[in-house]
């Protein structure tokens, strides 16, 4: 992909992420093909593409959730390790957030936040609940700390979970569709949070389709269709001159509802 | 009901000693029980294929079998131990296959995205299971396990029967055989005896259900 090396040339951001000919099937099914993607630091990429072009693949591969058949994936200049603690020690550098929130279910709000950074990153208890509080006073939802996952409304559930990824300080975020499990007056609480935190500086790796979001905080979009990067380029070029015939074709989808 | 009056202290004592061999006998088959399942749930093909075939191997024994196997095999290997040690490892060794898979189905019932969330915030495979997958498995664990384990407070009357001593089923051929009293009454106080023990791990169940069930 020529456009996203020329982009990151021309911001002259430093790389953090790096996906180099990355291919994955799942068994006979091509998923990712020759995926080249470079994410500077600070910048914030939103990905979209129609149902099953691989979005969420894409996106688990970058914490190695998802193994990759070949190419290269890096993160701040390492390559991701295979497996164990040195993986671990990796994930702990990258935040994600779910489309189905996945908080643990048998720990309250607080205890959700302070999880990671107390077993995962040696904290103190005491230093990971100052925190957490902070957290969850950023993303709004202070007041619920002592509640359980299940009494939470989604859109709190997810600024929680957006909460939990930030406590690691990850160097970088990614978000699969973080919204469309919500309901529609739950949607902007979240992406106010993700707006405010791509403002603040956060590297972002968006997997939505919501427009609004990408035209108010990204610095690129890519557009993915069956495995494939077919177009990478700012939000306002992207969204009034695609330049692909399937970027166009799945605009015209999506804009007319 | 003479014999109760007369023996009352073999009984008691019989109690007990049944009653140790279905503590050690749960406690152990817990402990390996829950380490064969977070094998078959591990990563690693070795330990998954071992305890596959742990499970396999024992689950499809006859408990009598493996006791005589055990009792005739092993101080052929230099091992000599009591009856009772004896009878209590192979309790454990034949109740922790059971254990595993009753665990083993706990632990699909815990969303796969409970682990991706642990494994994405930096956990380590035994700490997104420790921390995250077994106390949320453990909620619906506790009914099929707890069958398990009275399954196997009754299953220590086989190995008592297999000589164990002054357990409470040697007392009961003590005292039918070599004292003459009529069978019946005195398995019948054996069979209360061992009642006292099912039902109170049945209630002990029932109290643990519901505490899990409060906290979450
Ligand atoms: N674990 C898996 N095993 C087999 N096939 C899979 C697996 N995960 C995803 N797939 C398939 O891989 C393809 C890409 O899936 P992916 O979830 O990455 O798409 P997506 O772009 O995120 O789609 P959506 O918009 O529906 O979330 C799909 O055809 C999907 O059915
Ligand atoms: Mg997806």
């Amino acid at each position: 992909m020529t456009g996203s090396e020329s982009n990151v040339a021309s911001t002259g951001r430093r790389p953090l992420v790096e996906l180099r000919d990355v291919d994955k099937h799942f068994g006979a099914l091509h998923v990712l093909r020759s995926v080249d993607l470079t994410v500077g630091e600070g910048e914030v990429v939103v990905v979209i593409g129609p149902s099953g072009s691989g979005k969420s693949t894409l996106c688990r591969t970058i914490n190695r959730l998802e193994t990759i058949d070949s190419g290269r994936i890096t993160l701040d200049g390492r390559e991701l390790p295979a497996e164990g603690k040195e993986l671990a020690k990796l994930r702990a550098d990258v935040g994600m957030v779910f489309q189905s929130f996945n908080l643990f279910a048998h720990k309250t709000v607080r205890d959700n936040v302070t999880l990671g950074p107390v077993k995962a990153r040696g904290k103190s208890a005491a230093e990971a609940r100052k925190k957490a509080d902070e957290l969850l006073e950023r993303v709004g939802v202070a007041n619920q700390a002592d509640k359980y996952p299940a009494q939470l409304s989604g859109g709190q559930q997810q600024r929680v979970a957006i909460a939990r990824a930030l406590a690691m300080e990850p160097k970088v975020m990614l978000f699969d569709e973080p919204t469309s499990a919500l309901d529609p007056e739950m949607i902007n609480e979240v992406l106010d949070v993700m707006i405010s935190l791509a403002k603040s500086g956060m590297t972002m790796i968006v997997v939505t389709h919501e427009m609004g979001f990408a035209r108010r905080a990204a610095d690129r979009v890519v557009f993915m269709a069956d495995g494939q990067i077919l177009e990478d380029a700012e939000p306002e070029q992207f969204f009034t001159a695609p330049r692909h015939e399937r970027s166009k074709d799945f605009l015209s989808k999506i804009l007319t509802h | 009901m003479e014999f109760l009056t007369e023996h009352f202290d073999d009984f008691v004592n019989g109690f007990f000693r049944s009653l140790s061999i279905a503590l050690w006998g749960a406690v152990g088959s817990l402990l390996l029980g829950t380490l064969l399942a977070v094998f078959r749930v591990s990563p690693i093909p070795v330990l998954q294929g071992f305890g596959a075939a742990y499970v396999t191997l024992v689950r499809n024994t006859p408990l009598t079998v493996l006791l005589f196997g055990m009792a005739f095999g092993v101080p052929g290997l230099g091992i000599n131990a009591s009856f009772y040690l004896f009878g209590v490892v192979t309790l454990i060794l034949y109740t922790a296959a059971f254990v595993c898979e009753a665990i083993r189905s706990g632990i699909a019932t815990v969303p796969i995205g409970q682990a991706e969330a642990a494994r994405a915030i930096g956990l380590t495979f035994g700490q997104s299971l420790g921390l995250v997958i077994l106390p949320q498995a453990m909620r619906s664990v506790v009914p099929p396990v707890g069958s398990v384990i009275i399954a196997m407070i009754k299953n220590s009357a086989v190995v008592g029967a297999a000589g164990v001593g002054s357990d409470l089923f040697s007392v009961y051929k003590r005292m039918t055989s070599a004292l003459g009293y009529a069978p019946l009454p005195v398995l019948t106080a054996v069979a209360v005896a061992f009642l006292i023990m099912t039902l109170s791990t049945g209630a002990l169940l029932a109290l643990a259900e519901r505490r899990m069930a409060v906290a979450r």
